[in-house]
């Protein structure tokens, strides 16, 4: 990881807080980064964090796109015996079509649990989530949802358990077995259809599940560090692989981690939460200045001068509310 | 047991495998082998020691019988007289009476176990009677059931009395156990509770259903016995009680020979089944 790179960019300025005007958006769809990019200075003077939040909510309504993924003042209360928690306050967040946006925050900031407010697994108490501009009131088919593990069921073969969200769905079974295995093969497990999941390596598996997770076709696809249960160069390497498949399958992708290198190397924004109760922090776009425009596979980005600088930025955010 | 670890252990080995390996594999053997002459031995020295103890004397052949009175016992009451059915007609009874029994409890448990994970609440609620059924010891029934059922209702009533609870029990538990991030995994999906009760939960536990299977074919058989201790004239729990009455120890001993070999075989039964299913895991 980049913890060693993070000293390495003390000479370079943070190329974060230049705001939205600076012409690096990649290529082709320039609307899509919203235009919440905060002006961050850092570390942000604690009220600073109001104003973050409330800053990505208002957005120009007829320059952009509607947002695919919209929070409106989400907050989430889990209530126990022994108290309610609140997880989330007050989120506002709007995610442009065919998006890549990384959530950070440290373990208990309800990462977790904002992905399961888009997915429609959880109603949030206040506020409301939106999809395609609908409020969300259950799971639907434009979201898919890759969690940590692969969660692959030991008695079904790779090609069934692929077919899971299809069978659920009640899709075409004809079609959707096509689809699974064209997905299996393009992921270089062709001849592992009929094999076991625990004849598979763990890098393998999580491909199983990303295949799972497109198979019934959705539009946004929710990443819960769907990479932390791996080995780290199994890791290094799906991420690429990732990052290519959603990048080139136009989705909206929200991935959550506590990883940092892996946040900046793969999405276009990042979205830093508070501890708990987890509010936005701070949302600005991840740029890289390349010749063509175009954005640098995950791996690739990890060697760019600009890495550092994001690198050094989110970690002093983080590090700010381990003290505070 | 022989079959089911014949099956499974001694792979042939490899071509070009290692010395140390083949040295490896026949010391592997070697200890099998000696575990299963240990069995034979033991089995052996309780059968001569049960044929030699009352021929000296030393304990009352009344009481024991001989292992070698078990024979002629076993031919003499194989043939069927007007007061008497062949002791295959009883041992038959007796199977037919248990395999109904554990059936029904697994069937029942099932559905039981399945219709609490849907509605927790009514697992709250009964929960303690559940754990209290389980705890009776449900043989104090035998006289009430067979004055409500009959004689030979009375049987498969205590057969599933006997492995029911026990079986909602356990089975509800594996369901409770099911991981609940694959739960959630199936949500995503938009899985309804049908769908996460037949997709996820029932596939989940069948290691949990088969645990339960084993359990119930012993206590099912238990069961059985005791009920036809109390009100048949057919299965060897009859047997056994009237060989008893009659002070004839040779009936006695040879239908709870029987006993022994039925539970065996229906024991090695599941194992396969057990060793089938897991294979496909």
């Amino acid at each position: 990881m980049g913890t060693g790179g993070a000293t390495g960019c003390a000479d370079s300025p943070p190329p974060c807080g230049e705001g939205s005007g600076v012409g690096l958006a990649r290529s082709g769809t320039t609307a899509t980064f919203s235009p919440a990019a905060t002006p961050l200075p850092s570390p942000p003077p604690q009220g600073g964090r109001e104003r973050a939040e409330s800053a990505a909510a208002p957005r120009p309504e007829s320059a952009a796109p509607p947002p695919k993924v919209e929070l409106r003042d989400v907050g989430l209360r889990y209530f126990g015996r022994e108290g309610e928690t609140e997880a989330l306050k007050d989120i506002s967040l709007a995610i442009a079509p065919g998006e890549f946006v990384a959530v950070i925050g440290q373990s208990g900031c309800g990462k977790s649990t904002l992905l399961s407010l888009i997915s429609g697994i959880l109603r949030p108490t206040s506020g409301a989530v939106l999809v395609d501009g609908k409020p969300v009131t259950g799971p639907s088919r434009k979201v898919g949802y890759m969690l940590q593990q692969d969660y692959l069921f030991e008695w079904r073969s790779i090609l069934e358990n692929t077919l899971l969200g299809a069978e659920i769905q009640g899709l075409d079974m004809g079609k959707a077995r096509e689809r699974a295995a064209a997905l299996l093969t393009r992921y270089g497990l062709g001849q592992f259809l009929h094999h076991r999941p625990r004849q598979l390596s763990g890098g393998m598996r999580q491909r199983v599940a990303l295949a799972r997770t497109l198979v019934t076709e959705p539009d946004i696809v929710l990443l819960d560090e769907p990479f932390s249960a791996l080995d780290s160069q199994t890791r290094l390497a799906l991420a690429d692989e990732v990052a290519e498949i959603l990048r080139r399958e136009r989705k909206t992708a929200i991935l959550v981690t506590h990883d940092i290198g892996e946040a900046i190397s793969m999405a276009e924004r990042i979205v830093v939460l508070s501890r708990r109760p987890g509010r936005v922090k701070s949302d600005r776009p991840i740029r890289f200045a390349t010749a063509d425009g175009t954005r640098p596979a995950p791996f690739a980005a990890r060697n760019r001068p600009e890495f550092n600088g994001y690198f050094n930025t989110l970690w002093q955010e983080l590090e700010v509310h381990v003290e505070g | 047991m022989s079959k089911v670890e014949t099956a499974m252990a001694a792979p042939a080995p490899q071509a070009g495998a290692s010395p140390e390996y083949l040295d490896w594999l026949r010391r592997e053997r070697r200890s099998r082998l000696s575990v299963r002459g240990a069995q034979l031995a033991l089995l052996l020295v309780f059968l001569v020691l049960w044929e030699l103890l009352p021929r000296a004397q030393i304990v009352n052949p009344l009481f024991t019988s001989y292992p070698s009175a078990l024979w002629p016992t076993f031919l003499d009451l194989l043939k069927a007289t007007p007061q008497q059915a062949s002791i295959l007609t009883h041992t038959w009874s007796t199977v037919l009476a248990t395999v109904i029994g554990f059936t029904a409890a697994m069937i029942i448990g099932t559905v039981i176990a399945a219709a609490l994970w849907w509605w927790q609440a009514l697992y709250r609620v009964l929960d303690p009677y559940l754990v209290v059924a389980n705890a009776m010891p449900k043989t104090a029934f035998v006289p009430i059931f067979y004055i409500w059922l009959g004689a030979t209702l009375s049987i498969y009533g205590m057969s599933l009395a006997i492995s029911l609870f026990v079986t909602i029990l356990m089975i509800y538990n594996g369901f409770q156990g099911t991981d609940a991030n694959k739960i959630k995994l199936a949500q995503t999906f938009g899985a309804r509770k049908g769908q996460i009760l037949t997709k996820v939960v029932l596939p989940g536990s069948v290691p949990t259903l088969i645990a339960a299977l084993k359990v119930n074919v012993g206590l099912s058989l238990v069961g059985v016995v005791v009920g036809e201790f109390q009100s048949a004239n057919l299965g060897l729990g009859y047997l056994i009680q009237y060989g008893s009455q009659i002070f004839k120890l040779n009936i006695v001993m040879t239908a709870i020979t029987i006993l022994a070999i039925v539970s065996s075989v229906m024991y090695l039964a599941i194992s396969w089944l057990e060793a089938a299913v897991m294979r496909r895991r």
